[in-house]
């Protein structure tokens, strides 16, 4: 087996899953294309694994290219020269092993959620397609090839999101979900043709080296390539101002949500920040503006997510509020820490996702109450209660034993109580703040404890008290292909911080992710483990978790029924109004633009432009007609016609000689 | 002798070398065929009596039917253009007869695929039936 | 040295010869088994296809100069025989259902092949006016082969006046360059007009103009246009096919050997008027094809709308323009053959021949594939990124804008948004428009793979272009000059 094509097998076996799955799907049947696709990313996830054994035998330097695998000049035009390459170096490595890694254990859970629905394979045809372009996406070996997957994720995003679209609330979510995602890209794209201007390539080696090389030459272009590539990260990782669509984005299938929208696609931006660290390094202002930014989405996420009721909008406001923590981390320069913190989260936001998932479907489809047998999710057509509200909930804690304790373990993670995964990496993130930029570091520590808060506030609503609807009630644990991925999950959420980037010098070797990627990262210095800040954390995660629990175990349950942090008033009205950005983009944006768009419509084009167009496209139908009463069908006329030509023909090359 | 005179005699000379052949041909080929014109006309049988039947183009007794401009059977056009096909491509033959000392093997062999092809066209042309009159019209 | 002149035209003479073998062993395949000849036909035209790699790389000329086999014969005989190929595949069925499947059929398509082969080795006028006289005999009997159809017959007939006519005027051009010139060879004509102008060049010039009558002709060129809607819409389409995507190939490789290698010197002159024929067939070609209702007469006034772009590459001349004419002809002739392929497979059935645009109403919804392949060859003609139409279109423009031609380049992109009123029209007929047209559509393998193979690499050379273009820039570096 050659070098190349072991390096692009990752990204072909999804892609042999997506054509058979295409084509044969309804053929296959239920399980066999479930099967097949959990199979093809299976074997990407082998194969994941067999580079990652390759790269680690390579030697360990700084400056060292992993593996890489030109196929073929993909486009040549002028000076451009971009090849269709793919390169795996110790950072795409970790981000390929959770894509597939995570994405398998989705497929399995996938099976048993999208068990009856109608297009059964076609969900899988877009998961594993999916997959195929995030791949795509971390191993793509220039900027180009990073878009190419940066844009094959939104039409996958855009295509799950709305994967029911027969209501429409699902694909008014995708579409959302699309155009504000656009307006990322075109930054986005504006930073790469910045970049193919400023250093006349696109492949990353050429392109970080021209920036080592020239400095403070290009520091001014630079300044603003990182402003636009960071404007198309707010995009994709939701940061403010463009964070709005992520939570429309739980429209779709809880699979979806836990793969795309929290654990891989989201932190694309992340990806692509630590990928061109160079660049952001000789941008101060960028990385200030990057700080902070992530700083204030990780606050605001935070604080609306206090006051959510439904169970994945409060997982979504928690997603954002993470990205924003990996952003600021990523502002303050540690990119370490915020590939660490996109570690643990994919596993523990996944299993939350994968958790509330299994309560959805206990809920909806639990044989006493279920009103419809087959038929998928996505509320609407039955006439039940909201499945996904937790004020219907409570009490599961003994229905769903299994679902109940990975959930609390995810929980902890995101809350940070150590020792679990994500303890440590967010651990890591407020050292780095505290070192260089006090404003990010109080905004984070403000929302680590919120975080806590609203975690634990959700766990007691769903799992504890007593059931407060007859769903409820009757709810019984879900399937074992959805409660086993739960399990791995929840094993990664336990010991994945402490594996990955142990902080001691003793029983593990420390800093192990730290010193793996430094090929790519460079040295960076590594954030030394603070006792005191970390004591301080944990304890304030606890009392806030402590807090939470006996607030809604006094005011909330199956006979008060009051939202406690009411009481905040103006506040709580900012937090469950969601900061008023719908309603401020609908008042600034949506609302002007749709009168822009009536009048250029109404007006404008249809008396204007119509009427320019219509009268060149009658003029030229008209002139068609005319001409075609040339064409009289005698022979006789077509050589004199003929003739004709010859006669002007040979006139002018004769005496214009 | 006046140059003049001599440079007429050369020029006829010249001419004359290169065309006398040619002359030659057409003297005998125009002698011949005026010489048979002529001995028709006084050897021939005269007959004063001008009756009509004489005028026939059949005199055995046969009467023509019609005009002579008649639609012929589109055989009769299939053979002349087959056999102008053939003729003509024979006519190849002589250039190569004549310098075929100068052409040798290369050319002996040149005139083998000639002529192979012609016979595969010769062939399929009677197979499918065009040499055979009564099945023709298929 | 019989066998190396030989070997200059190895893949003319595989089809001449493998013709000739064909209709003997014709004779002895029974009525009802005449896709055995088709295959066997198949068989012949993959072997000169095979031929053309075999030889790659090779830079000869042979037979005293008159033919050479460089990279650009072997390209155009490749794409020749791809094409071909293709077709035999398409005739399968076709034939069958109208009843034309005469063993006759394939000899008279190799020999067309051939001489259209030979017309990209030619490198001498005598030898162009043999290859264009050994393609268009043949083609004239397969145009008439739906005898006793009356359109068939008639299609034939104006095919083969109107084509004695410009074989006339190119013979006789010929004549008056030779008289000028004192040379019929390619080479030979360049030495002897890169010199100072000969006395007599009223002749010569005359002579320049006739040839590019006649090869105009012959790619539907306008003003020498009128024969191809009438013959186009008679022919049996697999033949109309056939026309549509090989003969114009062929007679564009024996304009740009003629013109851009042999009469180069004299470029000042010909390029204004080659740029007018351009423009001519651009505007001719779109804007009467937007009031056809007919598919296949579209397709005719679509296809010297082609001619006109090509044109435009030969105008701009030099090597780049030589490259983005190669490369358009091969995009064009794949393209156009996978729309062909979806008429001939609509009427391949019991019905009469029918190619009214109604008759596509709502056949995404009944043979998507289909609607596919032909949505995606309007799109690569109307020139449509990721076709090959595309990237075709982009290199003519960039090369009539890298020498001068601006004002062509422009015409062309006008003329491009003219003809979206046609092809956009068939692909909104087909998908938005509910059909009446219930005729079942049996499938058949060797048309489905033909077509889509003409897909696939219509889309393949237009994601991936740059190994085409190198192909194409090694064939026209090792030209014989």
């Amino acid at each position: 087996m050659t070098m190349d094509l072991q390096i692009i097998l990752p990204v072909l076996f999804p892609l042999v899953g997506v054509l058979v799955n295409s084509f044969f799907g309804r053929r296959l049947g239920e399980r066999g294309s479930g099967v097949f696709a959990s199979l093809m990313v299976a074997l990407s996830f082998g194969a994941s694994v067999l580079l990652l054994r390759q790269l680690s035998a390579q030697p360990h330097t700084e400056g060292a290219h992993g593996l890489a695998s030109q196929l073929f000049p993909w486009i040549q035009v002028g000076t451009l020269s971009v090849p269709f390459g793919f390169q795996v170096d110790q950072l795409s490595i970790l981000l390929m092993l959770i894509i597939t890694g995570v994405g398998l254990l989705i497929h399995i859970y996938a099976t048993g959620y999208m068990h009856n629905d109608e297009r059964f394979p076609r969900f899988f045809v877009f998961l594993n397609l999916f997959i195929s372009s995030m791949l795509v996406l971390v191993m793509g070996d220039s900027f180009l090839m990073m878009f190419v997957g940066w844009e094959l994720v939104g039409l996958c995003s855009y295509l799950l999101i709305g994967f029911w679209f027969s209501e429409i609330k699902n694909s008014e979510a995708g579409r959302k979900a699309f155009v504000v995602n656009r307006i990322g890209d075109v930054a986005f794209v504006l930073g790469i043709l910045l970049i193919f201007t400023t250093f006349g390539s696109l492949s990353y080696t050429e392109v970080f080296k021209a920036v080592e090389e020239r400095g403070a030459e290009v520091a001014a272009a630079v300044g603003t390539i990182t402003l636009l590539l960071f404007i198309g990260a707010t995009g994709k990782s939701a940061q403010l101002p463009l964070m709005v669509w992520l939570p429309d984005a739980m429209a779709g299938p809880t699979p979806v949500s836990a793969l795309i929208h929290a654990a891989t696609m989201v932190t694309a931006g992340i990806y692509m920040m630590a990928r061109s660290h160079v660049m952001f390094e000789l941008a101060p202002t960028t990385q200030t503006v990057v700080g902070v930014v992530g700083g204030l989405t990780a606050l605001v996420a935070g604080v609306i997510a206090l006051t959510q009721w439904d169970i994945k909008k409060v997982l979504a406001y928690s997603t954002v509020s993470q990205l924003g923590f990996m952003v600021a981390a990523c502002g303050v320069g540690a990119y370490t820490a915020a590939v660490f913190h996109l570690l643990t989260h994919a596993f523990f936001k996944a299993l939350l996702f994968l958790g509330s998932g299994s309560v959805i479907h206990g809920i909806e489809h639990n044989p006493k109450t279920a009103t419809h047998a087959t038929g998928g999710h996505g509320g609407g057509h039955h006439q039940g209660i909201d499945p996904q509200d937790m004020r219907n909930m409570g009490g599961l804690k003994s229905r769903m034993k299994i679902t109940f304790i990975t959930y609390l373990i995810g929980g902890l993670a995101l809350a940070g109580v150590p020792p679990l995964a994500g303890f440590w990496s967010k651990d890591e993130i407020l050292v780095s703040a505290s070192q260089s930029n006090s404003l990010v570091f109080w905004l984070l520590a403000v929302t680590a404890v919120l975080t806590a808060f609203y975690t634990m506030r959700q766990i007691r609503l769903v799992f504890f008290g007593e059931p407060r609807s007859r769903e409820a009630w009757h709810t019984i644990e879900s399937g074992p292909q959805m409660t086993i991925p739960l399990v791995i999950l929840a094993v990664f959420s336990v010991v994945g911080g402490v594996v990955i980037n142990w902080p001691f010098e003793a029983i593990l070797p420390a800093h192990a992710l730290s010193h793996w990627l430094e090929p790519v990262l460079g040295k960076l210095e590594v954030a030394h483990f603070d006792f005191g800040m970390a004591g301080i954390f944990s304890l304030l995660a606890i009392v806030a978790m402590a807090a939470a629990y006996f607030m809604y175990k006094r005011s909330y349950n199956e006979t008060v029924k009051q939202e406690p942090l009411e009481k905040l008033g103006p506040l709580y009205a900012l937090s469950s109004n969601k900061f008023y950005l719908d309603d401020i983009y609908r008042v600034l944006v949506v609302i002007p633009f749709h009168g822009f768009a009536t009048v250029f419509a109404q007006v404008i084009d249809k008396n204007g432009i119509d009427a320019v167009v219509n009268g060149i496209g009658g003029a030229v139908r008209n002139a068609s007609l005319v001409l075609r009463e040339i064409q009289t069908g005698f022979v006789r006329s077509y050589g004199l016609v003929m003739l004709l030509g010859v006669a002007v023909l040979v006139a002018w090359f004769v005496f214009t000689r | 002798m006046p140059w003049k005179t001599v440079c007429v005699l050369k020029l006829i000379h010249t001419v004359m070398d290169l065309y006398l052949p040619i002359f030659v041909i057409l003297a005998i080929a125009s002698g011949l065929a005026g010489l048979i014109v002529v001995i028709s006309i006084v050897f021939g049988p005269r007959k004063r009596a001008q009756v009509k039947a004489k005028l026939q183009p059949y005199e055995s007794g046969m009467n023509a039917i019609g005009q002579g401009q008649r639609r012929f059977p589109v055989r009769f056009y299939l053979i002349a253009v087959l056999f102008i096909l053939f003729d003509v491509e024979v006519i190849f033959f002589y250039p190569w007869a004549v310098a075929f000392r100068q052409l040798g093997l290369y050319g002996l062999i040149q005139m083998l695929v000639f002529v192979g092809i012609l016979f595969a066209g010769y062939i399929w042309v009677w197979k499918k039936g065009a040499l055979d009159w009564e099945t023709m019209d298929k | 040295m019989a066998i190396k002149d030989l070997l200059t035209v190895t893949a003319p003479a595989i089809c001449a010869v493998g013709g000739t073998l064909l209709l003997l062993l014709d004779l002895a395949i029974p009525r009802g088994s005449k896709s055995t000849t088709a295959w066997a036909a198949f068989a012949v035209i993959l072997l000169a296809l095979a031929s053309v790699p075999a030889q790659w790389g090779v830079s000869t000329s042979g037979f005293a100069g008159m033919v050479a086999a460089d990279g650009y014969s072997l390209f155009v005989d490749g794409l020749l025989a791809v094409i071909a190929a293709l077709t035999v595949l398409l005739t399968l069925r076709y034939n069958e259902a109208r009843g034309i499947m005469r063993g006759e059929f394939y000899p008279l398509m190799l020999f067309a092949l051939s001489g259209m082969m030979l017309m990209g080795h030619a490198t001498n006028l005598i030898i162009v006016f043999i290859a264009v006289e050994l393609l268009s005999i043949p083609l004239y009997v397969l145009c008439g082969f739906a005898r006793p159809r009356v359109d068939s017959e008639e299609s034939a007939l104006k095919y083969f006046l109107l084509g004695a006519f410009a074989s006339g005027f190119l013979v006789y051009g010929i004549a008056l360059i030779y008289g000028a010139a004192g040379t019929v060879s390619l080479t030979e004509l360049t030495a002897a007009l890169s010199g100072p102008k000969p006395a007599d060049s009223a002749l010569l010039y005359a002579g320049v103009a006739l040839v590019l009558v006649g090869l105009g002709f012959k790619v539907a060129a306008a003003p020498f246009h009128m024969w191809t809607p009438d013959v186009y819409e008679g022919a049996p389409t697999t033949v109309t096919a056939f026309m549509a995507s090989a003969t114009k190939a062929a007679g564009f490789a024996a304009i740009l050997r003629i013109f851009l290698f042999g009469l180069a010197p004299l470029m000042e002159t010909w390029q204004a008027p080659i740029a007018v024929l351009a423009l001519l067939s651009m505007i001719v070609g779109n804007v009467v094809a937007l009031a056809q209702t007919n598919l296949k007469r579209m397709l005719a006034y679509s296809s010297i709308a082609h001619a006109g772009y090509v044109l435009t590459g030969v105008a701009a001349g030099g090597d780049a323009g030589a490259s983005a004419v190669l490369f358009y002809l091969a995009s064009y002739a794949l393209t156009s053959l996978a729309a062909f392929a979806v008429m001939i497979a609509l009427n391949s059935g019991e019905a009469d021949e029918n190619h009214s645009l109604d008759t596509y109403a709502g056949l995404g919804r009944r043979k998507p594939l289909l609607a596919f392949v032909l949505a995606v060859s309007m799109l690569s003609l109307l020139g449509i990124p990721p076709t090959a139409g595309f990237f075709g279109k982009y290199f003519l423009i960039s090369a009539a804008i890298g020498s001068g031609l601006t004002w062509l380049a422009i015409a062309l992109v006008i003329t491009s948004v003219i003809s979206a009123g046609f092809y956009l029209r068939v692909i909104m007929t087909m998908y938005m428009r509910d059909g009446k047209n219930e005729a079942p559509i049996a499938g058949n393998w060797p048309r489905a793979f033909a077509a889509l193979t003409a897909t696939v690499a219509t889309l393949g050379i237009g994601i991936l272009a740059s190994p085409i273009v190198e192909l194409i820039n090694t064939g026209i570096k090792s030209i014989v000059r």
